[in-house]
This record gives C-alpha cells, structure tokens and sequence, in this order.
C-alpha cells in the first residue's frame, strides 16, 4: 500500500484490518499520534485527513491511500513549531503529553471549521458569524479528553493563536 | 568519584540554598523543558521504541468472575494467522496490579480466577492485529465459582485491615456521649462510586531479554519500586531487571504498581525469545489494572451552638479483594483538618470480587472530603453560620490528635483570601432561591488538605566544565513537572541557565528516586537533586578557597571574594555528586500537610438537573511553589478531578458478577473540555523548613482534595437539595427540582 | 476484529453486488463499524468500501424538498446553507452529537445505522440477545441507566443512540435505498426500524445488499424547529433524553406538531399520540401535559433508568412551551 504523510510518501505492508492509527505508529514510525482508547472516545489519535480532523483509530489504513494526511509530525517539530505548539507551551497546555498531539491536530482542524463558519452546539445562532468565545472553543474541542486536566490552558492556548488569525 | 550527600529529616533545616540562588529560576513561572517533544510528538512513550523482530502480545481474560481454571484450550489460537505462540503462567502471571511503593509482586497466580477480567494469559502474534484477533479464540474452561458481589450486604462481616497511609481504627474521648449533650449534631451517610485513574496512556509494556536481564520499556509511575516489584514476581534479582519510563501518559496513581501486562510481556518475551509488545486495551484498563474503592462513610460531627466541634465520627467501609490489605484511608484528613477532642476514625474493608482496588489520586482525602465537607456545610447550614466562618472557628493551633504542632498551616488565610478573590460576600445565602431562566444558580465551598510526605530518593548530578550538566535518577515525570523543576533546582544552585541543565528520568540505570506518588515526587526527588548540587557546591567552594556560603554562582561562573571565574577555570573535569534524602523524625514531630479552600459557582438546570459550573477560585498554601505554571497546572488537574468525581465518574459494578459495565471512555465519563470553567487557583506564600530542604510542600492531590464537595455544596445551594450519593447525576436532583 | 476481504466499490451499482454476498457490510465513515469490529461484535467476511461514491451532494429537489447524498459527512450536513435554513432541528441534533472528529468521517447513510451503545451488547464475554440471540438479557437485571423505556421486549432494552436519526424522524424523512437486483426502494423512516420483539439482532428493514443511497427530506414544515439533549456531561456523550420538536401555532391553537425522542427506545420514537394530545389545542400547559401523558403511557423503567420517565416528561414541556412562548 502507498501513502502520503506530511508530503512524505510511504510503501507500507500492513494488515488489511490496520487502522490508520496503528499504521502510523507500528508501520511507519509516527508514533506522535496517540492510542488511547482505539474505539473514537479519547481524541488522542486525531489526524488531519485532506485538511479535515478526524480519530485515526476508527479508519483503516487500506482507505486512505489516495489522500494527504497531516499528522502532528508534520505540524511542527521541537527546533520549528508551529504557532499553536509554541502556544501549548507557553500556556502549559499540557501536563503528560499523551493527549496533547491529538489536542493540537484537533485545534488545527477545529480553527479551519470555524473559519468556514461551521456552527456548533453552543452556537446562539446557526447562521450567524462565529466568533471563537471560551464555550465555542470548549465545546469543538470537547472530543479530546484530557485527563491531566490541562483543560483551561488549552483553551488559553487556542484563544490566542484564533485572535491572530482572526 | 562519587560521594554520597545523604540528608535525613530529623531537624528543620532553616536555610534553603534556593533563597540564596543567584540564576532566578525557582518559583519562576518557567515553561516546561520537554514541553517542544509533547507539543510535536516526539516524547517517546512506552509502547513507541521501534525494536527489531518485536511480537505483539494481547491478553485473554477470563470470561467469568470466581472460579478455578481446568484448562486453556490455545489450539485454534496457536493455529491462527501470525500467533508465534499463547503464553499462560499460573503461578507466576499476577493476579493484579501491585499496590504503590512496595518492592514485593503482588498475589500470583491465575488459576484460581477473582475477579470478572482477570487477565490469564497472553497471545503473541507477528501482528498486533493477529494477537487481537487470536485472543479471541483462546477457549477457558473452568468451575465456577461463588463470589461476592454485594457490597451493602458484606458491610455485617466487614474486616478490620491493618494499618494503612491512615490507623485503620482510631478513638480519642467518646463520640458517642459527645453526639447526645451536642447542642448540634449531623449524623449521616455519604456514598461514592469506584473510579478509574483513566490515564490517557493505557498501561503499556515492551519487555526484552538479553545476557544482563530483562530491560522493560514500561509506563510506570514507581521505577525504583516496581523493579524489585517485577523482579519478584519472575523470580529474579533487582538488578537483573531495568524499568525504562521517561515519558509516562498519567498515571495519577493508577501506574504505581506493576500491572498485568508487564509480567505477561516478559514471561512471553523469555518464552518466545522474541521482544514482546503488550499494550492494554482501554477495556481492559477499566476491567483489570485497578480501581478506587467504592465507599461508605458515615460522618458524625458534634457542635456547640457557636460551631465548634465537640466530636467527630468518620467511619467508613470500603472494598477490595480478598488478601488485600489496602484499603481506602477516607478519614485521613479528618484525623488533622478540623478539633473536635472525641474522635472515632475507622476504616473497615468488605471483601468483594470486583477488581483490584488501590491507589488513585488523593487516596482517603479524595473521597473523604467528599463526606466530611458536605458535613460541615450542612452543619454550618443548621447553625446558620457562614461556612467559611464554621472551617476558621474550628481551625486548629496544633494536630488535635497528636501533641504537636503543624509545620505550617496556613488554612485560615486560603479560607480568607479564597473568600475575597470569589466575592463570598455576595453568594446566594437562600438555597434553591436565586434563579437566572431556566437556572438555578448555587455557590459553594470546601476546605482543602493533604497531608505531605517524604520518601528515600537518590539523584546524581555532574557539573561540566563548560558550565553544563546532568541530572539523573529514575525519578518519573507523568505530567508533573519532574523535568522542569530537577533542572530549576539544579540550574540555581549551580549557576547555571536552564537549557545549560540536561535531566535524565525514568531509568534504573540511574540511582533510586522516590517514583511520583502520594505528591511527594517533586520534594523528595527535588531534595535529592538539592543535596547532590549543595555536594557540588561545597567542593566548587573548596577549589576557589572560600566558604560555601560565600560562593555564589551565576550563567556559570562562581562570584567569590570580587572574583568572577568561569567555571572551567576551576575545575579540570566534571565534578560528580550523588544526593540523598532519607524522611526522618520531622515525619512525626510535627505534622506537615499542605491546605487550601475552593469556591465556585455552578448552575443546576431546573428542567433536567444538568449541572455546569460556571466560576471557580481555590487558594492553596502548600510551601514553597517551585513553578508556578507546573504547579498550577497540577491544581487544575486536581480541582477536574474533583469536579469529575461530584458530577459524572462512576466505575459501575454488575450487581451479579461484579464485572466493569462501563468499561470505555464514552460511558465512564469524564470531564470533557465544556465540563471545565477557568480556574483561578493561587498559591500564599509559605516556606516549611520542616518538610525538606526545598522547603516545598506536595500540590499534586491537593487540588482534588474538598473539590467534589464544593460542587456539591453549591449543588444544595442551589437547589435546596443534600444529595450523599456521588456522583450528582441529574437523576438525582430531578425530584427536588421545581415543577416545569 | 476478524479479518475480511477488502474492496472498493466506484459505482453504487458495483457495492450493492458485492454486498449481496453473506455477511459483508459496507463500510463509508467507519466510525461504529471499527468501533464493533475490533470487539468482535460485527465480525463481516467482506467489507465493500462506500467512502468514494458520488453520493456527497446536497440538492435542492423540485417539491421544495432536501435531497442528501448518503456519503455526506455529518459535519458537512450540519452546516450546510439549506440544513440550517430550513431544518435546523437536524443541524442542532447533529452538532449535539459525538465529537468534531466524528462528525467529519461519520455518514448521512450509516448515522441511521449506528447500533446500541448498550454496556452489555459491547461486552462478548456476557450474554446479549442482540449480539447473539437467545443468549439472554443482563441488561434487564443488572445497570441500566442508558436503557429503553418504550418499545422494549423481553429479550432486549437496549436504545437507538442516534441524534441525527431522531430529527429524521421528526422531520418524516425518506430512506432511498439501492437493492443488488437494481431496484430502488423509498422507505419511510416510520418504517425503517423494526421493533426488537424476540429478534432484537434485526434492526431495520434493510435487506441483505441493500444500500442506502439517498435521504429525502420533505419540504420544510410550518412551525418553530427544536433539538434538546440531556446527557451525562456538557458534550461528547450519548443522549439520556433527547426531544426533536417542530411545532406550529396558529391563531393561538396548535396548528401542527411533530416529535421525536432519542433514548427512549430501540428506534428513534415518534409518538403520533403525544402529538395528536396537541394539535388543535391551546399551547399550554395543560395541553403539553396531556402530550408527556400519551408520550409515555407504556413507558417502563428497569431500575436504574426510571428516572427517564419524569426527565422526558420535564425536557418535552419544557421544549413545547420554549417553541410556542411567543405565539401563546
């Protein structure tokens, strides 16, 4: 199989059950992205698919062969973040870790969306401008558990790189 | 060569070398050190070291509850695409997870199965996905047996355990007379559920054999201990074991002790001679690594009619398997919090076949407050007393129990300054009253306290030359903050800038810490790191021909007498130091804890009961505060927690096998980002020289502690309803609510 | 997850022949699929890979009606320009359910087809009536908060988990299926579900190969539109309750209603009896009463879900009399 990661192209021989999840970190070394509970409850392993977030673990690998994934490999790296990273960082949106690849490709998805103007369940109305408030950002990142609790910090982090962009 | 600077606490020490330090990085809102490898996915966790030739194992669990195994059918499993083989022990795989801190494995042996999950075996295959699917046909024949399951019933034939992190019985004067001539008395019972640690890490294990031993990547909290731990139950010596853990994904108790997974990773790597990957699944996370006890607690507490306590009864039962001594310590707060001069403190153990329960953040005071400050809240509302008013009237001079005094105690002033910083003046003082549309708006507190501990840690540090260094000792970082405050000790007291600072964790290479549990991580293995610098110091002091205290170090040079000197001008080559910091009579001579109040405001749906919480302040004094952004941080994690165990996590036992029902993140809930306001946590200045020479406390449990039952205090604010039985889901509020 | 043969269909044509063969299933988000799969409690032979074919159009059809493409994402479904105009009791159940990321993946076609989030129909090593039949209930006898009230039967209480589903069924939509014989079928959703009764494992109507291709929504309904979930935590959680109403008033009697209820039963519920207690009745308080009494006449707790009857009674007043505060 053959696939297109960070504009990397990779041959890998998984099993046709993989997920894309266990392709990145068991075939390819992309061990950024995360397992926390495989079954789409925890947010850990979010990717971005052609530009879209989605749960890496509830997709098989054998599907995404034709598509650009973006994973946080490809975000930014320790010597080059990202503004977002740089944000985690400098607002301690992370304690463990282990949720944080997920929280940052889950933002970076989540920041396009909202661009888009895609409502959301806290959203006063469906067709009105979307303007990232605390709850809009908390409630489009409520499909990453964070168990250390980093909660407030992520949202600091997010609100500030959603005001640059805006 | 190294020497060892070994520093027992039997004295204060009233001089921190952190005071002196001239670089500026303690206390300092620093970011943390490893902070760009998490944000870009570089940190590496257990199961992400790629090794040559590795087979991935996956356990089978036992189908059942109670019963003796007569045999593993593994044909059709062996027969399966890419098994290379089913591996099972009987005496050697671990029944469960070992408890936190001990040495010894835990109980051994599959064969006789006790609880619903048990992992008693494990199928290694070329391919993860081949494993998954093999385990499958792995068939268990067994005779079943009779369990118990029925935690109300078995509280007539409780047992008394030994003593635990608390005396399992404890009486002072006679409650019981103090509840009869008390001009006010609670008397009530409190329930909270089971809960998981939930780790976003599931517990995970790459386990490899070679001349020297077993070396295991392993997601564990307690190197140091779950080596001899591991090494016992394979019937090896420590040292031919090596825990490698640098990045763990949380653990938050519920990693301390070794857990299924790694023995059946090593007895399958020896028995296939392959390296052997064996990660959890999050279900079996939930069904066999270990729980918190579910609880029982009956509160009594006795008062004049100006809220002093007279008496306080925390009684409660708590469960866990046979042959298992540790038992939820809910009344270890109690025994120091409040005065009260009769006092009964128990803790009895039913003995039910659910799974392993132990350790979870907080042990005792996490689920204990969530009885004891509901108590005094509703005291507090028979006495028609402010609450904060009741906690400051029963403040304490010295341990009530114990003639001796706090090392520190700055619980008055949390309660007074959190007070101020929530606006607790204006609070809603008419319970199920103040209402915004469909809302009900309550406010609520609750005291915070946990006491603080010591434990043996080793660190080694070498001081370069070219004015670098190392720290090292196997010491965890599971979100802690380990990284960031060993290399701010380090870099001030060495002089030395933060980046100039490389630490080395989780590695049994390198010497003992104390592992991260019970938040005694950052002030012991700090302290280690302390001694080996002060080592380092003093023969840096040595070189220049001053006195240690005249030295002062800075961006790596050594200011002494007028003279600048860049360190390689002093030394020739590295200087080693090992530190050691060894608990000593501090422990007992005054009693050390860390305090704090919380206050929020939440709202309670008058339709549905659905609770949000919309505003949150907590205070904390808990020494000295080492970073104030990890140290935060960790308070956040704490108060979540909290907020977590008052509203939504609830482990649910099946009533007839015991088993886990809701065993996967989407319905054991917890907190999700729109559950969790922003939280205002500060930190009063403390120092307490009586803890260690950092002169800082533990913050890791504090936060959790008395969260919960602020919520739930609000809850009644709000609603005018006491609810006992946590979590507060909506159906419990339902009845009190007003009509639509 | 047992392994399967793969394929990709490029043509609905092409899926509905490979999925006429035993035990295949198709496969387009994936999300509840996997999710079953790697438990083992779908175990398919062969998977048909639906995720490219060309059915991610939204259309506006000529009656004044919705016609959406089977592939389309929820994500996308929820914000589209016409949803939210006209149907913003779908959009709001959309946005109220699972995550951004499985909203993004997750299909029009295989939402209606989610299975039961039931604690025991997850677990293999006890029985389940759904998964296996005949091997009993432990649902009945053990916890059971998230558990049916309406429409269970001895052998299963197990609920349909579904948001979008339940403004479907407010909304009287359409089913367009493709059978591997070539036909197309209209299925009302009023049909599509069947109750459990003893065979709780078949849950639709759909025959083996029959693929959903289209989802047809009439022309927008006269009235006020609403989507209200009671669930566990602020979001990412399945509905305790949930209440999708579109109500109508006219000169000051209800004119028109439609509702429907998520986790309440083993189908998205409609209650034609609830809605029949309002229609031509004064929108008030009376009238919302008579409609949570016809609502749940049968309704049965098992324990630990008994207090969904009170819950249901509260959310759908209190939704009825949201939806007509301003005619009243």
């Amino acid at each position: 199989m053959h696939f297109t990661i960070n504009g990397t192209k990779y041959d890998a021989d998984p099993d046709i059950r993989t997920s894309l999840l266990d392709l990145l970190r068991e075939h390819l070394g992309l061990t950024g992205s995360k397992k926390g509970c495989d079954h789409g409850q925890c947010g850990a392993c979010t990717v971005l698919v052609n530009g879209r977030r989605i749960n890496s673990c509830l997709t098989l690998a054998v599907m995404h062969q034709d598509d650009e994934i973006t994973t946080i490999e490809g975000i930014g790296t320790p010597d080059n973040l990202a503004p977002l990273q740089s944000a985690f960082v400098r607002h301690d949106g992370f304690q463990c870790g282990y949720c944080t690849p997920g929280q940052i490709c889950s933002a970076t998805g989540m920041l396009d969306e909202a661009k888009k103007g895609w409502p959301s369940h806290v959203s006063e109305s469906l067709d009105g401008d979307i303007a990232l408030s605390d709850e809009e950002i908390r409630e489009r990142m409520s499909g990453n558990l964070c168990r250390c609790s980093a909660y407030p910090n992520i949202v600091d982090a997010i609100r500030e790189i959603a005001g640059e962009d805006a | 060569m190294s020497d060892k600077h070994t520093l027992t606490m039997d004295k204060p020490v009233e001089k921190s070398l952190l005071d002196s330090g001239a670089q500026g990085l303690v206390g300092e809102a620093l970011d943390r050190v490893e902070g760009p490898k998490k944000v870009s996915g570089k940190a590496t966790y257990s199961a992400e070291y790629p090794i040559e030739n590795i087979a991935y194992g996956f356990l089978v669990r036992a189908p059942f509850a109670v019963g003796r195994i007569t045999e593993i059918d593994m044909d059709a499993a062996k027969a399966a695409p890419g098994v290379v083989d089913v591996v099972t022990d009987f005496d050697r795989f671990i029944r469960n997870s070992a408890q936190g801190a001990v040495k010894e494995a835990p109980v051994q042996g599959v064969r006789d199965v006790v609880y619903f999950g048990e992992p008693v075996a494990i199928v290694v295959a070329e391919r993860y996905e081949q494993a998954r699917d093999a385990a499958s046909l792995v068939r268990i024949v067994y005779d079943e047996g009779k369990g118990s399951f029925d935690f109300e019933a078995g509280i007539s034939h409780a047992d008394i355990p030994p003593d635990g992190a608390a005396p399992a019985t404890f009486e002072q004067g006679n409650i019981d007379k103090a509840m009869a001539t008390a001009g006010v008395t609670i008397d009530g019972d409190w329930t909270t559920p089971s809960q998981n640690s939930a780790a976003m890490e599931p517990h995970a294990s790459i386990a490899m054999w070679d001349d020297d031993g077993l070396t295991l990547y392993g997601a564990y909290q307690m190197p140091s201990f779950d080596r001899p731990s591991l090494a016992d139950a394979l019937g090896l010596k420590p040292e031919k074991v090596r825990i490698i853990a640098p990045y763990i994904g949380g653990g938050f108790g519920g990693k301390l002790g070794i857990a299924p997974e790694s023995v059946a990773a090593a007895i399958a790597s020896k028995t296939t001679g392959r390296p052997v990957k064996a990660v959890m699944t999050r279900q079996q996370v939930f069904d066999a690594t270990v729980r918190r006890s579910n609880t029982k607690q009956r509160i009594r507490l006795a008062a004049d009619r100006n809220g002093r306590l007279t008496g306080i009864g925390h009684e409660s039962h708590t469960s866990n398997l046979p042959d298992e001594v540790f038992f939820e310590p809910a009344g270890i707060a109690t025994h120091f919090l409040y005065g009260g001069e009769n006092r009964k403190i128990t803790h009895d153990i039913v003995r039910l076949n659910r799974m392993l329960a132990g350790s979870m953040r907080a042990p005792g005071e996490a689920v204990g407050l969530l009885a004891l400050e509901c108590a005094m809240d509703e005291l507090a509302e028979k006495l028609g007393m402010d609450p904060v008013e009741l906690r400051k009237v029963n403040d304490c001079e010295q341990d009530p129990e114990k003639d001796i005094p706090y090392s520190t105690r700055s619980f008055t002033e949390c309660l007074d300054e959190g007070a101020k910083r929530f606006g607790w003046e204006k609070r809603n003082t008419t319970p199920g009253k103040l209402r915004e549309g469909e809302w009900l708006i309550g406010h609520g507190m609750a005291s915070a306290a946990r006491g603080n501990m010591l434990q043996p840690s080793e660190a080694r540090v070498v001081l370069n030359p070219d004015g670098s260094a190392v720290v090292e000792t196997d010491m965890t970082d599971i979100g802690t903050g380990t990284y960031t405050i060993l290399s701010q000790i380090a870099g001030e007291l060495l002089g030395l800038p933060i980046d100039r600072v490389e630490v080395r964790l989780g590695d049994n290479a390198f010497p003992p810490g104390s592992g991260s549990g019970g938040s005694f991580g950052a002030g012991s293995s700090g302290s280690s790191v302390y001694l080996a610098c002060e080592s380092i110091r003093e023969k840096l002091a040595k070189a220049m021909g001053v006195s240690p205290d005249d030295l002062t170090l800075k961006d790596g040079e050594a200011i002494a007498a007028n003279r600048h000197v860049a360190l390689r001008d002093i030394i020739d080559g590295a200087i080693e130091a090992t530190g050691r910091i060894e608990p000593g009579e501090q422990g007992e001579k005054v009693k050390q804890a860390g305090h704090g109040a919380h206050f929020c405001a939440v709202r309670v749906n008058a339709v549905t009961g659905e609770v949000r919480i919309d505003r949150w302040t907590a205070v904390f004094a808990a020494g000295r505060i080492l970073n104030l952004k990890t140290a935060t941080s960790q308070c956040y994690g704490g108060i979540v927690f909290g907020i977590g165990a008052a509203l939504t996590e609830e482990l649910v036992h099946d009533p007839h096998n015991g088993k886990i029902v809701n065993r996967d993140l989407a319905e054991y809930h917890l907190p999700v980002h729109a559950d969790v306001p922003h939280l205002d946590v500060t930190f009063l200045p403390e120092r307490d020289t009586h803890a260690n020479p950092l002169h800082a406390k533990g913050i890791g449990e504090l936060g959790i502690a008395g969260a919960g039952a602020a919520v739930a205090n609000a809850i009644a604010n709000a609603t005018g309803a006491r609810v006992r039985d946590y979590p507060i889901t909506l159906d419990k509020l339902l009845g009190s609510l007003p009509p639509v | 997850m047992k392994t399967f043969d793969y394929s990709r269909a490029d043509t609905p044509q092409d899926a509905v022949k490979g999925g006429a063969v035993g035990n295949t299933r198709f496969i387009a988000g994936g999300t509840n699929l996997l999710d079953l799969m790697k438990l083992q409690i779908e175990t398919p032979e062969r998977i048909v890979d639906i995720s490219r074919l060309a059915l991610n159009e939204v259309e506006a059809m000529d009656d004044g009606g919705l016609r959406i493409g089977a592939m389309v994402p929820n994500a996308d479904l929820a914000a589209h320009p016409q949803v939210i105009k006209a149907y913003p009791v779908l959009s709001r159940a959309l946005l109220a359910g699972a995550s951004g990321q499985l909203r993004n993946k997750a299909s029009t076609g295989g939402n209606f087809l989610q299975r039961t989030r039931c604690y025991y129909f997850y677990d293999t090593a006890v029985p389940c009536n759904k998964r296996e039949p005949g091997s009993g209930c432990p649902a009945k006898e053990g916890f059971n908060r998230i558990h049916a009230i309406l429409g269970t039967s001895d052998a299963c209480i197990a609920t349909h988990p579904s948001d979008m589903a339940v403004a479907m069924r407010a909304l009287d939509t359409t089913l367009v299926t493709l059978k591997p014989d070539g036909d197309r079928r209209r299925i009302s959703i009023h049909e599509f579900y069947r109750l459990p009764g003893d065979t709780p494992h078949i849950e639709t109507v759909l025959e083996e190969g029959e693929l959903i291709t289209h989802v047809e929504l009439p022309p927008a309904p006269a009235g006020k539109q609403a989507y209200r979930k009671v669930r566990d935590r602020a979001s990412y959680a399945f509905a305790l309750v949930s209440v999708a109403a579109i109500v109508a008033v006219d000169d000051g009697k209800i004119a028109n209603a439609s509702l429907a209820f998520g986790g309440l039963g083993p189908m998205p519920w409609r209650s034609e009896a609830a809605e029949a207690a309002l229609i031509g009745k004064a929108p008030e308080r009376e009238a919302f009463e008579a409609a949570a009494d016809a609502l749940l006449a049968d309704a049965k707790g098992f324990g630990s879900n008994d207090f969904k009857i009170p819950l249901t009674r509260r959310t759908l007043i209190a939704v009825l009399r949201d939806l007509t505060e301003d005619a009243a």
